[in-house]
């Protein structure tokens, strides 16, 4: 090596171990958005054909029952649409965090890193949203012409969609440290969405279900999402007390589903 | 302890110093290398700018400058190890660990890949681990051998050779080990993969031969390698 290159080495190397990069002046936002930028953005950007994939998905559950009812459930099928997004967005992370994690080792990269497991985390689920960022404009334009909420019906829409939100990505989290391949982690995500968006009556009220079938949706949080959403716009009326009991349950589950993933998700493989 | 840190007490600290690229890591197929090498960067916490900046730099370093804006997936296996390699080259880890770095490339790319990795080793320290005992002869100042999860010797090559009383190493290619002359100095070990060697000294290998080719048996004799030293270590193992 000659001198000059010596030189170059050190200089490099002084640069690299820089005081004026020192621990504490990590960037917390620059965690989150390398979460963003690998699940969301780079992927919409390098493959735009799943842009049409994440509109279409939760629309077309919505188209039916809108044409089934003659348009006379639009407003209950738009609030669907919003609720399966928000679901089916935080469930995804845990085919995303799965693939990530099994097939190109990623999340083995970032346990090694500064980055802890909730920022990992927070960041994946922002990025699930970004994701479904195409589908909710269509929703939100969809809701302003077809679904009448009052202020406190918003925030009270808003405050489901947050907590459903929560919830599955706590599940999602939490099943993606488990998984250990690709096709299982893809049979779960399926079928997570379907018995928790698809079957529960999350697109039309719940009194179109039989009274005996009727219980058995009560067993899905979702269920109790939508039940609060079609109250929020009017749709659906709910006694206080029916509602107060709503929104305990879906509180105490998503409560329940983050202390869950706090504890037994395995960040690190054991 | 990594570095004096202690890796129960001081997780946190510790992942602030140290990079690793596993074994089976490969880059995400739908990214760039710039891509990767940046959210990598931005992931240990350094703003956009400057993980940019490196990316860009520690890409260039290892020779992938023209193909920063090229998905992975287009790339050959060798160039794609670079890419995880410019990750923890371009960060401020002071320690960095490569897991079996070079599994799967063809002969060339290894070998070019080596240059690579010693350019690493010359900046921070670079904790190697290799199947392949050439790469850790060629690459290492210090090796240590694992033998079912158990460290059994760790040194220079020089001490590890040391450690070992013989100088060459002698193989049969064909013929069954019954077929050798009597051993006067040296050992003859048996591999789990049933091949022999015998390790002797420079004497004993000359007259070895000597008997052997008389014999018309075909053999090998070479100077004591790594692997021959992995064999009779994890041979004894267990004696003091």
């Amino acid at each position: 090596m000659t001198y000059s290159s010596t030189l170059q080495v050190e200089k490099a190397r002084n640069e690299l171990l820089d005081p004026k990069y020192p621990l504490n002046k990590r960037r917390w936002s620059s965690q989150i958005l390398a979460a963003i930028l690998v699940n969301s953005v780079y992927e919409m950007r390098n493959y735009p054909i799943v842009l049409l994939n994440t509109v279409l998905s939760p629309l077309s559950f919505m188209l039916v029952i809108v044409f089934v009812s003659h348009g006379g459930l639009i407003g209950e099928a738009v609030e669907g649409g919003f609720v399966m997004s928000m679901f089916s967005a935080g469930v995804g992370l845990q085919s995303d965090l799965s693939h990530l994690k099994n097939d190109f080792k990623l999340q083995d990269m970032v346990v090694s890193s500064p980055t802890n497991w909730m920022t990992y985390m927070f960041g994946m689920a922002i990025s699930e949203i970004v994701y479904a960022f195409p589908a909710l404009v269509v929703l939100v334009i969809l809701a302003y012409y077809f679904v009448r909420f009052n202020a406190i019906g918003v925030l009270s829409f808003i405050g489901v969609l947050l907590l459903m939100f929560l919830a599955s990505v706590a599940i999602g989290f939490t099943l993606s440290t488990f998984s250990s391949d690709i096709v299982q982690s893809f049979a779960f995500s399926r079928l997570i969405s379907t018995l928790f968006s698809t079957i529960p009556p999350v697109y039309y009220p719940i009194t179109y279900i039989p009274l005996p079938y009727r219980y058995l949706a009560y067993l899905s949080p979702t269920t109790y999402a939508a039940e609060l959403a079609q109250n929020a716009a009017g749709y659906l009326p709910l006694s206080s007390t029916a509602q107060t009991l709503d929104w305990a349950i879906l509180l105490a589950v998503t409560a329940t589903l983050l202390i869950v993933a706090g504890s037994k998700a395995r960040w690190r493989e054991v | 302890m990594v570095n004096g840190i202690n890796v129960v007490q001081e997780a946190r600290r510790l992942r602030e110093k140290i990079a690793i690229v596993p074994q089976e890591a490969r880059p995400i197929p739908w990214m760039t290398p710039k891509q990767t090498v940046l959210a990598y960067l931005l992931w240990r916490g350094f703003a956009y700018g400057e993980a940019k900046r490196r990316a860009l730099r520690a890409l260039d370093e290892l020779g992938l400058g023209g193909s920063v804006d090229m998905m992975n997936r287009s790339l050959s296996g060798g160039m794609r190890r670079k890419v995880l390699v410019a990750t923890v080259l371009s960060s401020e880890a002071e320690v960095v660990f490569l897991d079996e770095p070079t599994t799967g490339l063809d002969p060339i790319s290894r070998r070019e890949f080596w240059r690579t990795l010693r350019e690493i080793g010359k900046e921070r320290f670079t904790f190697l681990t290799t199947h392949y005992l050439e790469e850790a002869e060629e690459l290492s100042d210090n090796i240590g051998i694992l033998d079912h999860g158990s460290l059994i010797r760790i040194g220079t090559l020089e001490e590890l050779r040391k450690s070992v009383n013989y100088t060459y190493s002698m193989r049969l290619l064909a013929g069954s080990p019954n077929s050798l002359p009597p051993l006067e100095k040296g050992e003859m070990i048996t591999g789990m993969d049933g091949n022999v060697r015998i390790l002797t000294v420079e004497e004993e290998a000359f007259r070895l031969s000597r008997e052997l080719s008389k014999g018309g048996i075909r053999f090998t004799t070479n100077p004591l390698s790594l692997d021959d030293i992995f064999f009779y270590l994890a041979s004894r193992k267990g004696e003091k």
